[in-house]
């Protein structure tokens, strides 16, 4: 997840001493603070790679492949495609699912990308400050334990919004197939009250897949950066779960 | 056209219908609904007891494909429909009365049946310039339809006019037709899209009206679930090549003419609603697949909007020119890609410029 610093912020008082000590040049060795618990890492990588797979998949649906040979009985080749699709989906609404009881157990970092305190006229403020570091105006970044206040907004929007949309839009889809009397229609079938032809489910469902590319590849650059250029793991925080610091 | 008060059973016994011949097209008409074999009687029952439904059929912006299907009918055959099933009081396209001797049965039949006959509207009505785009014996057609609705039992809206609009809706709709749920929004209304609907599909909807006295069950867009709860592509005959992996790839190629899946050219068979697949069309002759040709979805809404008949992917006109997702997608992603390398670059710039003067300062 897109945790670019470790300096402590205001909101969490109980990790000041240890980050303080991290960030201050007097820091003996390499301290380190809990971040990620292991069902949000688990969760983490579980949904990287079903995403991954929906995004192939679900390109090649939309675009198949070319003609396959033989008879239709000694091929399945889109049928496969398919349900890769469908399975890949429903083990992300499943992990989507536990990640968000998660947060209501996990440590307060786990609560993070489900909701922006925009009310705060202090979170608007630190956000413009990382849009200005970004955009190379500030020299310092200001650091955070946990998720700084425009990555939290990044992965509010680009993970938590997106996906949830791409879970509705897609188990509505899944309906079609599944029938008006299947649970997900019930569910899920109010979709196509919003949108009568499921012509235009589809090209949203479609647009939210490309929504997503660009959240992944945002994702992934801003998280190597920060590896690289603040002073803290970024990275392998999310396989140890722990925030190292380098300095 | 009738006293209303005649049963469909006494009807058809005039007209020298044996009882045996009844009971026959009621087991046709059960099947054709898809109703189990208890079915069969109830309608015998129903028809042999039940006074017919009087129905008013109105045409407002319209193309006038609804009823040329609905009388090619051929389980029930549409004499059945018209001439014993239904007490058909007005229908302007092919009722022998005209000019006031017609409009006089509008009146009649809403004094004399209030609550109990069935408005059945083809065509949409224009709201814009006061409805003046459509104007029907004098009047403007919203007039007469909301009049009509008024005292109605319950609305059929025959065809993707009616029930969403079609061509005459289609950006960036002049007239202002409009929907007649849009337009009626205190009467059930049950919508029979296609563009027609299948003539089976229409005589199949009246029947169960008139059988059973009682509207069908519909789904959520408000379409009878018996007719429109399944995609053409769920009962698709082509659909093993679909799952397969086996497209036409280009008209005319080998695969078109082994039958392959038209998923590729367009086909909007995975998002339309309708029983093409299964009823057919000419009294289960064939139907646009079955002729090599993908459907147009005619019976989805909004279907001329949406690109053309021929692309897999949707065009999104939001942005000016028309794109599909997979272009808009593309462009976007290229562009953070390009904005993500260039931010790269500066930062390393500027990570080597600081770390000279660093090392600068130091020294």
């Amino acid at each position: 997840m897109m945790d670019v610093a470790a300096r402590p912020a205001e909101a969490e008082p109980d990790l000041s001493a240890i980050a303080a000590e991290a960030a201050g040049e007097h820091a003996v060795g390499r301290p380190a603070v809990y971040v990620y618990e292991a069902p949000v890492r688990i969760c983490h990588w579980v949904n990287a790679f079903t995403i991954i797979m929906l995004m192939v998949t679900g390109y090649l649906i939309g675009t198949p492949l070319p003609s396959v040979e033989g008879e239709a009985s000694a091929n399945f080749v889109m049928g496969y495609i398919r349900f890769a699709h469908f399975a890949a989906g429903q083990v992300l609404a499943v992990f989507f699912l536990a990640r968000i009881l998660w947060a209501f157990v996990g440590n307060h970092h786990s609560r993070q990308i489900f909701y922006l305190p925009v009310h705060r006229k202090h979170f608007w403020k630190e956000v413009l400050h990382e849009i200005r570091w970004y955009a190379f105006l500030e020299r310092e970044p200001k650091m955070y334990v946990g998720h700084n206040p425009l990555a939290r907004t990044a992965m509010f929007t680009g993970f938590t919004l997106f996906v949830a949309f791409m879970i509705v839009t897609g188990f509505a889809l899944y309906s079609e197939g599944a029938g008006i009397d299947s649970w997900q229609h019930k569910l899920f079938g109010w979709v196509f009250a919003i949108w009568p032809n499921s012509q235009d489910v589809h090209t949203w469902h479609h647009l939210g897949m490309w929504a997503l590319v660009v959240f992944v590849m945002v994702h992934i650059y801003a998280a190597v950066r920060e590896d690289v250029m603040s002073r803290q793991s970024i990275i392998s925080s999310m396989i140890s779960g722990e925030r190292q610091f380098r300095d | 056209m009738g006293a209303a008060t005649e049963t469909f059973y006494s009807v058809i016994r005039r007209q020298g219908i044996t009882r045996r011949s009844f009971h026959k097209f009621c087991s046709l008409t059960a099947t054709s609904l898809g109703l189990g074999p208890l079915a069969a009687s109830r309608i015998a029952n129903a028809l042999e007891t039940k006074p017919r439904v009087p129905v008013i059929w109105m045409h407002g912006l319209e193309c006038t494909c609804c009823s040329e299907s609905f009388i090619r009918s051929a389980h029930p055959l549409v004499k059945d429909a018209v001439l014993s099933m239904i007490s058909l009081d007005y229908d302007d396209t092919i009722m022998a009365a005209a000019g006031h001797q017609a409009e006089a049965i509008l009146e009649e039949t809403r004094a004399k049946h209030k609550g109990q006959y069935i408005l059945a509207v083809e065509g949409n009505p224009p709201l814009n310039e006061g409805g003046m785009f459509c104007i029907d014996g004098g009047k403007p057609f919203v007039e007469k339809l909301k009049m009509m609705a008024e005292d109605a039992m319950a609305i059929i809206a025959w065809g993707a006019c009616a029930s969403w609009g079609c061509v005459q809706a289609a950006k960036p709709n002049p007239t202002q037709a409009t929907p007649i749920d849009k337009v009626i929004p205190n009467k059930p209304i049950i919508k029979v899209p296609g563009c027609p609907p299948i003539a089976e599909v229409m005589t199949g909807t009246v029947t169960f009206i008139t059988t059973f006295g009682k509207l069908p069950e519909l789904d959520r867009q408000g379409r009878p679930k018996m007719f429109y709860s399944q995609r053409i592509h769920d009962k698709c005959y082509r659909r093993s090549h679909f799952d397969a992996g086996q497209f036409v790839e280009e008209w005319d190629d080998e695969a078109a003419r082994k039958g392959y899946c038209l998923y590729k050219m367009g086909c909007k068979g995975p998002t339309t609603y309708n029983a093409c697949s299964t009823v057919r069309w000419n009294g289960g002759v064939s139907f646009p697949i079955q002729s090599g040709h993908g459907c147009i979805g005619c019976s989805e809404d909004g279907f001329w909007d949406k690109g053309s008949f021929y692309d897999r992917l949707t065009n999104i006109k939001q942005f000016g020119i028309e794109k599909n997702a997979d272009q808009i997608g593309m462009v976007a992603a290229g562009a953070v890609g390009a904005a993500v390398a260039a931010h790269a670059a500066v930062t390393a710039v500027k990570r080597l410029a600081g770390k000279r003067k660093d090392a600068h300062r130091t020294s």
